[in-house]
């Protein structure tokens, strides 16, 4: 098939690191040795300080892998993220109180208030060029937070309190902490493995395509605006539905929860993790929000050094903790007619 | 012979600058046509309107018989083009295999709900990705890693690479941007093999090319373009003895007009 195969060049030195460790980093089994550490933390310490913390980072997950989505793998710079939050969060909130509902009941609403939010933000400016964007992105934000702050149907400033749990089946309630914070886990297990599956599929690559060259992107038949706007409604739901577990793990909410600093600190989570890499952007998640609580020690200066570390952090690492790596494994076996390429006969 | 591609009167105006002044041409099944001209003279600006990423001023673009003028790149390439660009524009921190598998974004049938629940379209459709990402990139005679990054390649082979995610769309019209640019004789040789097995897939091929000398010993069919019109066109002799060439190529008279380099 191949007549013109240079087989006169030296093989060529360049393939994935293969250390011990990244191999045992890299494998499938990680996810479920993460789940499990999950699972037995609270066997660990189970205060109720813990359970709070422990359902808080879980949550912040959640918003990270969803954040992922539209900043890691499609390149879209979102300032506003935590406006999807919200708007799940007081979806919910509304619904549950109004009409006596468990939470869990609350979803659909949530899904559609969701992805209209999504498009209704995502429509108009996902032409912008990603500096735009940005900051149209930031101005979505902020005004999501100052309408709740204002219309009486979400409480105004002091939000909306005493919503009803996720879901209570005869003895056991899910608003119990513990039973909570297994619930939470177990969800945003499986979110954040959606979104990991969703980058590692034709869609996903689309995203990745978009995000390095959008012309190119274009004259492969890849639609790219629809591209985008598929990517900012999975991060808006991703987004919502971590809005309901805030919720239900709450039982208030406030527009304080949804200021500017929470948005900065859901992207930060997924630039330092490592973007476009799951793995990577749940460490950053657990590390942006657990952080805070284990530098206690340092009493008022704790988001001093928290902000330190962030930057030496930075400095050393830009990419992140752990990047999304730009390799796969090569052919194992060749095709009957193929041509031996010096390089696949290394193994 | 249908016609794969039929220009009509292409016209695009940059401000007061008329890139593209006029062209008509038209490319039939298994066609390989050259289009050549000075630098300036409209050939990029012309892709730039067949492929949609420039909106032309006037005239008409048809696709197997479908008007496609004014339409997104994206609509266009599923009407049956694909393209290369003048500068490399691969994905540069994706793998090989990642780009060529670009070029087969519009088959596979797999969505996001395969994809979430690993479906067993899911599993097949990204099996025949990587099988013919593999295929096409040894039809085009890509050694090396595949799973690698394509920024860590040399310049030839992210040639290849380019060339192979085009083929990867199996589109009826292919058009390359100088393909052969920056490459030595000897690759520029391979390069016309190649075109040759391409067309014999049963792809027509137009491509811009700035060597006269390539040209003239080894396309059957030839555009001159100059001022953003065709000059002239045939076979390369008819080219060749033509008055109109010659004065765009090297100048009238005495006037020395600058050609441009690779010439």
């Amino acid at each position: 098939m191949s007549e013109n195969v240079d087989t006169t060049q030296a093989p060529l030195k360049i393939g994935p690191p293969r250390s011990r460790l990244s191999r045992l980093l890299e494998s499938r089994q990680l996810g479920v040795v993460a789940l499990g550490a999950a699972c037995l933390a609270p066997f660990v310490t189970a205060t109720p300080y813990a359970l709070n913390v422990m359902t808080t980072a879980a949550i912040f997950v959640m918003l990270a892998s969803g954040l992922n989505i539209v900043v890691g793998y499609c390149g879209l710079l979102d300032l506003g993220y935590i406006a999807f939050m919200a708007v799940g969060a007081y979806t919910a909130g509304i619904i549950s109180k109004s009409f006596e509902l468990p939470l869990i009941f609350t979803i659909p609403a949530v899904l559609v208030m969701t992805v209209l939010a999504g498009l209704i933000i995502g429509a108009p400016t996902l032409r912008l060029r990603s500096d735009y964007l940005a900051i149209v992105t930031l101005g979505f934000g902020e005004i999501t937070r100052i309408t709740a702050n204002n219309l009486s149907i979400t409480g105004g400033p002091s939000g909306i309190f005493g919503i009803p749990g996720l879901l209570k089946i005869g003895g056991l309630d899910v608003e119990e902490p513990a039973v909570l914070y297994y619930v939470t886990v177990l969800v945003v297990a499986g979110f954040v493995l959606a979104s990991a599956r969703l980058g590692k599929s034709r869609l996903g690559r689309a995203w990745r395509f978009v995000r390095e060259d959008e012309d190119a992107a274009e004259a492969m038949g890849i639609h790219t605006y629809k591209v985008k706007l598929l990517a900012y409604i999975f991060g808006a739901i991703w987004g919502g539905l971590g809005g309901v577990l805030f919720a239900a793990h709450l039982s208030a909410v406030s527009p304080q929860s949804f200021i500017f600093l929470q948005s900065a600190l859901v992207l930060m989570a997924v630039v330092l993790g490592g973007m476009g890499n799951m793995r990577g952007v749940v460490i950053g998640a657990l590390v942006i929000s657990l952080l805070p609580e284990l530098l206690r020690e340092f009493a008022s200066n704790r988001y001093l050094a928290f902000g330190l570390l962030l930057v030496i952090v930075m400095v050393f690492r830009p990419q992140g903790f752990w990047p999304a790596r730009g390799y796969e494994r090569e052919r194992a076996t060749l095709e009957a007619g193929a041509a031996a390429v010096p390089t696949e006969k290394r193994r | 012979m249908s016609a794969v591609l039929e220009v009509k009167d292409l016209q695009i105006a940059f401000g007061g600058v008329k890139a593209v002044d006029g062209l008509s041409f038209s490319a039939h099944e298994r066609e390989i046509i050259a289009v050549i001209g000075p630098n300036g003279a409209g050939k990029t600006s012309a892709f730039n309107c067949i492929t949609g990423f420039y909106r032309p001023t006037s005239g008409s673009v048809r696709i197997k018989g479908v008007d496609t003028t004014g339409k997104r790149p994206a609509d266009i390439a599923a009407a049956g083009v694909t393209r290369t660009f003048q500068n490399l524009r691969l994905f540069p921190d994706l793998t090989v295999l990642d780009n060529v598998r670009a070029g087969m974004h519009l088959y596979g049938g797999q969505n996001w709900a395969d994809a979430i629940f690993h479906t067993p379209r899911f599993k097949r459709s990204e099996a025949m990705y990587t099988e013919e990402a593999h295929h096409w990139l040894d039809f085009v005679g890509f050694e090396g890693a595949r799973g690698v990054p394509v920024r860590n390649l040399s310049y030839g082979q992210q040639k290849r690479v380019e060339i192979a995610r085009a083929l990867a769309r199996k589109a009826e019209l292919l058009l390359l941007d100088e393909p052969a640019a920056g490459l030595n004789y000897s690759e520029k040789q391979q390069l016309l093999v190649l075109c040759r097995r391409i067309r014999d897939l049963g792809t027509s091929i137009v491509l811009i090319e700035h060597d006269m000398v390539l040209v003239m010993e080894l396309f059957e069919r030839i555009i001159v373009m100059d001022f953003g019109r065709e000059i002239a066109a045939g076979t390369p002799a008819e080219v060749e003895a033509d008055p109109a060439v010659i004065e765009a190529y090297l100048g009238k008279d005495d006037t020395a007009v600058l050609g441009n380099g690779d010439a």
